[in-house]
């Protein structure tokens, strides 16, 4: 009745529980008697559609054809990657003359100045003590591979989204079109699944890894440079119309300076998702930190491998801080009138003068080039040590919760999701789009559903829903409450800050090398690992939800006499609800990219066939099964925003 | 009674039945019904920003548009700049149709004969102020030398001396906002628009600006077209005053005119509260010639707050002289105090 009156134009509501029972009915029929309909049961193998191999088919064509350019490409993208390896790593050779690379000494300074440049006293000390940290653990090397990386990627990434951005800014077909729908693949499919073309156009070697890199990195830059120039402030856009600016004149010396701060925001996330990028890709030939720790967990050098993840975090610190302040830098202070350069950049200045000193006389004392073997550190028998202590001591206790995870939770939903008929699954998902925002979102649902039973993968599809719906079930059930109370105390908030910000800041390969040290390979690793990952977005979510909820309401609920938890169960939390619910969607994200990270750590899922097939370069079955995972995020994506569209409106609340 | 008509001088700026329609399809209703009823618009799914808008604005003069809030004040300015294409009508800068000039050319007129001043600033904040105020000759390609001696030439001009190398966010609303018509003034522009200019600022500091602006114009004598939606603000600035309602001008005409003889009650409700002294001149409330003994004359075209002091101290009623030194009236000091006190002396 509520609902009639409130949409005076809806029909009588369409009996939709009968439609969901006689899904259910099907699914139980087909459970009891398998027989009747086999095809339903099992996706039969002669019906699958051969995507992969007309994949395959066109990447060999593509290749015969681009090779010769792809690789000349690649070609002058290595020349700018090398130099900055002999720079950072490795030094130059010319004739015989070895040149230094920089010293570790000078580098942690000028990581210092640059931190004193953007956020005064704490930021230089941090970042010095980040560095320093990664020189005296013996992690130099590795790291400024990393770094070399990070650095090269960067400009790629930042140019690639501005190019984007100001295209779609530009043009909204564009951007509707093309733009969108294109990031909206890059985010979802795993850049693994991109990396076997990319491999066979660009060569072997860090290139195309910094392709790939770019590729997944430069994402949030067009949207970043697309709102920012959406929020140039209309009087600006006119002011510039009515000096005689010319297009090109209008957008870059108003308009893209304008937006400036906005565009620094989407740089600095470009840096911290290249740092993750360069990581994961640097396990397929580049070298660097994330090989350091692949390595040693595949050879059990618990060690070696905390002690890698850990120069991994603090490079991660280190950038995150520092890109952040610069984003944040507003106030500028005027330069003494008719200065010169050095007097304008005295930052600037001061680091390259020390940089160029130390490596100056790093030439006379090797140890400020190279700190020597024996002055540096290691913490590795220490770790191994813990960790055996854990495994001898609590071993069993460790080895019994996993076994009651995996033998009371895991499996059940396990069997209970590959038992549904794939025309069930499809169907329902379908059925809830439709329920949800209408017959186009129930194609998109249903189409998208049937690819993965359409190629062939649907038993590692349903793997695929599992894994992520127990990880977002436990990440949701941990980070709610936890966002919750952060809401109601402004102490808690602080502490969860600095908390969900460091898990934010973190690659995502990192949360595997505990899990793994300590629950061995397998499903419950990976859930750990992801719910690790993601819980971050399910309290960041709450916690800024129940904040926006208006205090009125919260005033005139306390007036009436409700209890502070009636006040937050019947007040806060289901006005938070559909921001909680985006959080949620955000969790579901973060869930399904780390997929294909943890097939290092032997899932059977879609992340596995991923990988697999960039181990055997096989192109067209990593797209499709890449392809597959985004599929899943999108339909993922689309019912939870639409359901948390649904609810905003029925409690009339403002539209984001 | 004098009115300062555009057509006694040469005009600068000139519409004709100018329109804006917002919608889509606003066009195509726009040419098959040339003079549409808001109803009508309605029916369609479109709405008048500005409705049949004509008007002359002459060379040197001060022209005010005014209006409450989403009467069309705005819109009507970026149609006469064209930052905006009106849906209809003509627009004629110099006798040259502004809505005729291919981009190149608009881009030569808005480079060297308009300036203009925005409600918010709309400074550049990445730029000091010598390099803001430089700004529209950067774009021009003027060499540096040239560019900053006439920047610092119109930072002096605006008071602001000195603080040449500061950033936009280290001055004040006030201080910005000079920078701003600094900024507008560099490029030394004929004709000056100002949306709002001064309604972001307290009321102290724009009675300053009004001052400091009243002081430039006598120094620059610009063609300005100014947008308020305070009244006071108008009838100290303004040569003429357009009042604007639903995208129309419903009248036009000098302060006096619209304190003395308000079009409808819409105007009348902007003017009550205005003093009146300040506004109405001897002319409007003299009575007949009389032979008087006083010494006092006063003239036709001053304001009655200007002379009451004057003519009260005379005692009876003070001789009043048109612009050629002649006798055409007197004025008794009860008229000016009914003046003062807001009663209507021609009653
Ligand atoms: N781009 C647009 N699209 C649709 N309607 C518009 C657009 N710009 C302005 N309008 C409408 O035109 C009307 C006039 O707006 P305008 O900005 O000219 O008012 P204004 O008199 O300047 O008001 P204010 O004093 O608030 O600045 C308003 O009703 C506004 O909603
Ligand atoms: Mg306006």
């Amino acid at each position: 009745m509520t609902d009639l009156a409130l949409h005076p134009r809806a029909l009588p509501r369409f009996p939709f529980w009968l439609l969901w029972a006689a899904l259910a009915a099907i699914c139980i029929t087909l459970w009891l008697e398998p027989g009747i309909a086999a095809w339903a049961v099992k996706y039969p193998r002669a019906m699958i559609v051969p995507i992969a191999q007309w994949i395959g088919a066109a990447m060999k064509w593509l290749i015969a054809h681009f090779q010769g350019f792809t690789r000349g490409i690649a070609a002058a993208i290595d020349i700018p990657l090398q130099v900055a390896f002999a720079v950072l790593a490795k030094g130059f050779t010319i004739g015989g003359v070895t040149i230094p690379r920089l010293a570790w000494v000078g580098v942690a300074g000028a990581a210092a100045i640059a931190g004193h440049a953007f956020g005064g006293m704490r930021l230089a000390v941090l970042s010095g003590f980040c560095f320093l940290y990664i020189a005296l653990f013996g992690q130099w090397d590795s790291a400024m591979l990393t770094l070399a990386l990070v650095i090269i990627c960067v400009p790629f990434g930042v140019a690639l989204g501005l190019l984007f951005g100001i295209l779609a800014y530009r043009s909204k077909k564009l951007d509707d079109w093309f733009i969108r729908p294109s990031l909206d693949l890059a985010q979802t499919i795993p850049a693994f699944a991109y990396l076997v073309p990319i491999l066979l156009l660009f060569g072997s070697g860090p290139v195309p890894a910094l392709i790939a890199t770019a590729i997944f990195a430069s994402p949030p830059m067009v949207r970043a440079t697309k709102l920012a120039l959406e929020q140039v402030p209309e009087d600006i856009q006119s002011f510039a119309d009515m000096t005689g600016c010319t297009r090109r004149q209008k957008l870059w010396r108003v308009m893209l300076p304008t937006a400036r701060p906005m565009l620094m925001v989407g740089v600095n996330q470009v840096i911290m998702m290249t740092l993750n990028m360069v990581i994961i890709a640097s396990m397929i030939g580049a070298g660097g930190l994330g090989y350091d720790v692949l390595m040693a967990l595949r050879a059990l050098k618990i060690g070696a491998g905390l002690e890698a993840g850990l120069a991994i975090v603090v490079l991660a610190v280190a950038l995150a801080r520092i890109s952040a302040a610069a984003a944040a830098r507003r106030v500028r202070h005027a330069p003494p009138a008719g200065a010169k350069f050095a007097g304008r950049h005295p930052h600037f200045t001061i680091a390259v003068a020390w940089l160029a000193l130390t490596t100056l006389l790093s030439l006379g004392v090797p140890g400020l080039g190279t700190l020597p073997k024996d002055m540096t550190l290691t913490t590795g028998p220490f770790w191994a040590n813990i960790v055996e202590w854990i495994n001898i001591h609590a071993f069993d206790t460790i080895d019994a919760a996993r076994t009651w995870l995996l033998l009371s939770i895991l499996n059940p939903l396990k069997n209970f999701l590959g038992g549904i008929p794939w025309p069930v699954f499809v169907a329902a998902g379908a059925l809830l789009g439709y329920q949800l925002a209408g017959w186009r979102l129930a194609l998109l649902a249903g189409l998208m559903l049937l690819f993965p039973a359409v190629t062939g993968l649907w038993d590692k599809t349903m793997l695929t829903v599992y894994l992520c719906t127990i990880s977002a079930f436990f990440s949701c059930l941990i980070g709610i409450p936890l966002g919750a109370w952060a809401a109601n105390s402004s102490r808690v908030d602080r502490i969860m800050t600095v908390i969900v910000d460091t898990l934010q800041t973190l690659p995502s390969f990192v949360y595997l090398i505990p899990v793994v040290m300590l629950f061995r390979i397998g499903d419950v690793s990976a859930m750990i690992a992801i719910v690790f990952f993601a819980v971050a977005f399910a309290i960041r979510y709450t916690t800024a939800g129940i904040r926006q909820v208006p205090p009125d309401l919260i005033e005139a609920a306390r007036a009436m006499g409700c209890t502070p938890r009636q006040i937050q169960w019947r007040v806060q939390l289901p006005l938070a609800l559909p921001a909680v619910m985006l959080g949620i969607n955000q969790t579901v994200l973060m869930a399904l990219s780390m997929l294909v990270i943890t097939a290092l750590v032997g899932t059977k899922d879609l992340g596995q066939a991923v990988y697999a097939a960039l181990t055997k370069a096989d192109g067209g079955g990593g797209l499709v099964a890449g392809l597959s995972i985004a599929f899943l995020a999108i339909v993922a994506d689309r019912l939870i925003v639409a359901g948390a569209r649904r609810l905003r409106r029925r409690m009339g609340l403002p539209e984001t | 009674m004098g009115r300062i008509m555009a057509n006694d001088d040469r005009v600068k700026l000139a519409c004709r039945g100018v329109w804006k329609v917002f919608g889509r399809g606003a066009e195509e209703y726009m040419a098959n019904d040339p003079t549409p009823t808001p109803d009508g618009l309605r029916a369609a799914g479109l709405m008048a920003g500005v409705r049949d808008v004509s008007l002359d604005i002459g060379e040197g003069e001060i022209f005010i548009v005014m209006g409450l809030s989403g009467s069309g004040k705005s819109t009507l300015l970026r149609c006469l700049s064209r930052l905006i294409e009106p849906t209809a009508g003509q627009v004629f800068l110099d006798g040259i149709d502004l809505l005729r000039a291919g981009e190149a050319d608009l881009i030569e007129i808005r480079r060297h004969k308009m300036g203009m001043v925005f409600q918010h600033f709309a400074l550049l904040p990445h730029l000091s102020v010598l390099d803001n105020v430089a700004f529209p000759l950067t774009i021009q390609g003027v060499p540096r030398p040239e560019r900053e001696a006439r920047a610092r030439e119109v930072i002096e001009l605006v008071g602001l001396g000195g603080r040449e190398t500061a950033f936009p966010n280290q001055l004040s609303g006030g201080q910005q906002q000079r920078v701003g018509i600094a900024r507008s003034l560099a490029v030394k522009p004929e004709l000056w628009f100002l949306d709002e200019p001064f309604s972001a600022l307290d009321p102290l500091i724009r009675g300053e600006m009004q001052a400091e602006l009243l002081r430039l114009q006598s120094v620059l004598k610009k063609t300005m077209i100014f947008v308020t939606h305070d009244f006071d603000e108008a009838i100290r600035l303004a040569d003429r005053i357009a009042i604007m309602k639903d995208g129309e001008v419903i009248q036009l005409g000098t302060p006096e005119q619209l304190v003395l003889e308000p079009a409808d009650d819409y105007v009348a409700a902007f003017t009550r509260n205005v003093q009146r002294a300040k506004v109405v001149t001897a002319r409007s409330v003299m009575g007949p010639i009389r032979n008087t003994s006083v010494h006092q004359i006063v003239r036709a075209s001053d304001k009655i707050a200007d002379i009451a002091p004057a003519v009260i101290e005379a005692g009876s009623p003070v001789p009043v002289i048109d612009e050629h030194e002649m006798v055409i009236g007197s004025l008794a000091p009860q008229v000016v105090i009914d003046t003062l006190i807001g009663k209507d002396a021609r009653a």
